[in-house]
């Protein structure tokens, strides 16, 4: 009994740690907005340019998707499972940065303007409803694509066999084994890219704007940032909650597969069809791949060459974010893992871990902004508010990630751990933490990548001084300072993927498998 | 001495009461149909599952509401007997120290453990780099280390071929006899309670019935048993 109690000590910490670093800041929100009285009619706009753009961002990646996922199961060339790892890297990388690498490839001098003008066509402009649009396919494209082609690679190899036992023809086998996969998988996938959307705030902060293309998180900021109504901010806060607190509903009916890790290794499966199904197939594989890696390559090639010109504020900058990550990727992994090891018996942990999905990155700044003014300059209080914030929405994935893994090892060894009494600090160093040592770096890495790479919070609170990476390089391209700020995106998605590289090594040496 | 007095264990709809004493050092064969509760049986007894009733007591002391390591005893399980990524040497060293503080007197007992299983040298090992044989040894070695009154053995040599089984059982009444220990055994096979156990629980519809003669009870088994056995 006295065992029960102080296994769930550390937990119900974390959990009321969470809980604080969410309600709290919520109540200041309730209170402070006092009702929606504060809105104006653009501010009605923006919740109705969210949910549609949302909702047409992620039919639009899904709908792109699956021809690609369909081409990448059935083909097999050279480059493919490298191919493969990189659709995850958009997961990690700096928000930032893909909007640079648009700008730089879809914006005013890019190739496509470029190739537009070659051919006596008008420009296009990247600015605006569709270039908040086209940033979100970039970014979840991949995503769906990997939850698409985890689904086709879930279909047994035995019911291919046997199709092609029957003479099936591509039609039938579209109709008999692939339509009631992508039944299945796709409004998951749409509802996990519906969701990520819906609390955009940096896309739509350098490629949306004015009337038509503001989302709510936006309208926080610009009522903090030029209006200073913090009334209003707090009801925005207030409909943003409301948003979300709609979608987790929406999603607790429908339970997304994991996008996680496809498995890839599927020995390969002759495939027959004629030319044009080939060349469909050479079409889609090619244009997803140049969609995503274009704006990348575009960033690399400009910002490379100017890396030496960069000022000593961004150095500094780079320290304060990688100090940032660290700090926020350990508390996220202190507050991640009893709650993860408790949840298998006790729903409330999980609950706890969820609970940061309900308030978005400016809901959260707006709460403690509104906490802190009374007492400091809330701009000196910018990096650990960025830290808090930071770790608390990284939270929820990172639980995800360990909670299938913490079911699998109680499973397994809970019964043998007992019966040789390993218990309390011998356990977690003997047992839980070896098995662990996988998830737990990659969700290191994706806490530290999210960290390193976000805009959010600190936007609110920054006085121009105090910066982070993301910040700085945003604060030089609103400064039109393109080749510097191409040089501060190659150092920020370096140190990124460094950092979660880095994470997800340890994970795998300290796994003694 | 085991005493299980009017033991009550309730799982949903299913429910199993023993009441009865193992005298101390018996090896006795647990047997029984499938789903009957021979597991179930066990896994009160480890500490796995509080009763709804009833008592468990080690010479005489309770050890019911105890924690599975507190216990007087040392259980093998059908599997999952090791840690995959801990080497044969530190899962033995578990036996000894659940922190794995490990004294070079302990190594030297390990080693002595091992050397008495026939898998001296391999202690570097991990699980993996074993064949299913050599895993059971060192379960079983652990058991050995750990010296506790009273084994469990829920049915750990399932897996192994009819001359590898032999073996371990032979292994296992040889520790038994060595130690003096309280053996209680799953079994499915009624020649292996004959030639290794004098007594036999019999577990069927609903109940744990006492220790009886071993011969005694398969020659002339009750109605349950017959149609297990298929006599």
């Amino acid at each position: 009994m006295a065992g029960r109690v102080r296994q769930i000590i550390l937990p119900a910490l974390a959990a009321a740690l969470v809980a604080g670093l969410v309600l709290v800041p919520l109540g200041a929100v309730v209170i402070r907005a006092g009702g929606f009285s504060a809105l104006r009619g653009t501010d009605l706009s923006a919740l109705w340019f969210t949910l549609w753009q949302a909702a047409l961002s992620a039919a639009l990646s899904c709908l792109l998707a699956v021809p690609v996922a369909r081409a990448l199961n059935r083909r097999r060339f050279a480059g493919r499972s490298v191919l493969i790892s990189l659709m995850g890297a958009p997961f990690i990388l700096p928000t930032i940065v893909a909007v640079m690498g648009l700008i730089a490839v879809f914006g005013r001098r890019g190739a496509v303007n470029a190739g537009f003008a070659a051919l006596g066509l008008p420009n296009v402009t990247i600015y605006g409803a569709h270039g908040v649009i086209l940033a979100h396919v970039f970014f979840n494209l991949p995503l769906a694509t990997r939850m698409i082609l985890h689904g086709w690679q879930a279909i047994p190899a035995e019911r291919f066999r046997l199709a092609a036992s029957l003479g099936f023809g591509p039609g039938t086998v579209q109709r008999h084994l692939e339509k009631p996969m992508l039944r299945a998988v796709l409004p998951g996938a749409f509802l996990a890219i519906f969701l990520v959307c819906l609390t955009s705030f940096a896309v739509a902060l350098t490629l949306g704007g004015g009337p038509r293309a503001t989302t709510v998180e936006l309208a926080i900021y610009q009522a903090f940032r030029f209006d200073f109504d913090l009334g209003r901010a707090a009801s925005l806060a207030l409909v943003q909650v409301g948003i979300c607190l709609a979608a987790l509903a929406l999603a607790a009916r429908l339970t997304a597969p994991p996008a996680f890790g496809a498995g890839l290794d599927r020995a390969p499966m002759r495939f027959g069809g004629g030319r044009a199904l080939a060349l469909q197939d050479l079409l889609a594989i090619a244009g997803a791949a140049l969609f995503l890696l274009g704006p990348i390559s575009a960033i690399v090639l400009r910002g490379l060459p100017a890396l030496p010109d960069l000022a000593p504020g961004i150095w500094a900058a780079c320290g304060t974010s990688l100090g940032l990550a660290a700090t926020s990727t350990l508390l996220t992994l202190a507050l991640a893992l009893p709650l993860a090891l408790a949840a298998p018996r006790h729903p409330w942990a999980e609950g706890a871990a969820m609970l940061p999905m309900v308030a978005s990155s400016l809901v959260l700044g707006t709460g403690l902004f509104l906490m802190a003014r009374p007492f400091v300059n809330p701009t000196s209080l910018a990096l650990p508010v960025t830290l808090l914030a930071n770790a608390a929405l990284s939270l929820p994935f990172v639980v995800r990630l360990l909670i299938p893994e913490v079911r699998v090892l109680q499973a397994d060894y809970d019964r043998l751990a007992a019966s040789l009494n390993l218990r309390g600090l011998a356990r977690l160093r003997l047992l839980t933490l070896p098995r662990l040592a996988r998830p737990l770096g990659f969700g290191a890495g994706l806490a530290a990548a999210f960290s390193m790479g976000d805009l959010g919070v600190i936007t609110l609170f920054s006085d121009g001084e105090t910066k982070t990476l993301p910040l700085a390089l945003f604060q030089l391209m609103g400064a039109y300072r393109m080749d510097q700020a191409a040089a501060a995106a190659c150092l920020l998605t370096t140190l990124t993927f460094a950092l979660f590289w880095a994470c997800d090594r340890i994970g795998h040496h300290a796994d003694p498998r | 001495m085991l005493t299980l007095d009017k033991l009550h264990i309730q799982q949903g709809d299913f429910t199993l009461r023993a009441d009865f004493t193992v005298p101390h050092g018996a090896l006795c064969a647990v047997i029984g149909p499938s789903g009957a509760g021979k597991s179930t049986l066990l896994a009160a007894v480890a500490g796995f599952l509080p009763p709804a009733g009833g008592r468990i007591l080690w010479q005489g002391q309770d050890i019911t509401h105890a924690a599975p390591g507190a216990r007087p005893l040392s259980i093998l399980f059908q599997d999952q007997n090791l840690f995959p990524h801990l080497s044969v040497t530190q899962n033995l060293g578990l036996g000894l120290n659940p922190k794995l503080r490990l004294s070079t007197s302990d190594h030297a007992k390990i080693a002595a453990a091992l050397t008495r299983v026939g898998l001296a040298d391999l202690g570097a090992r991990k699980p993996a780099e074993l064949s299913g044989g050599q895993q059971s040894r060192v379960a079983l070695a652990r058991a050995l280390l750990r010296a506790r009154p009273l084994l469990l053995l829920d049915e750990p040599f399932a897996a192994l071929g009819p001359a590898l089984k032999s073996d371990m059982l032979a292994l296992v009444a040889e520790i038994a006899a060595e130690q003096g220990t309280t053996v209680l055994m799953v079994s499915h096979d009624p020649a292996d309670a004959r030639t290794l156990c004098s007594q036999t629980i019999l577990v069927a519809e609903g109940t744990a019935h006492p220790p009886q003669d071993t011969a005694a009870l398969l020659d002339h088994p009750p109605a349950a048993l017959a149609a297990y056995l298929g006599a």
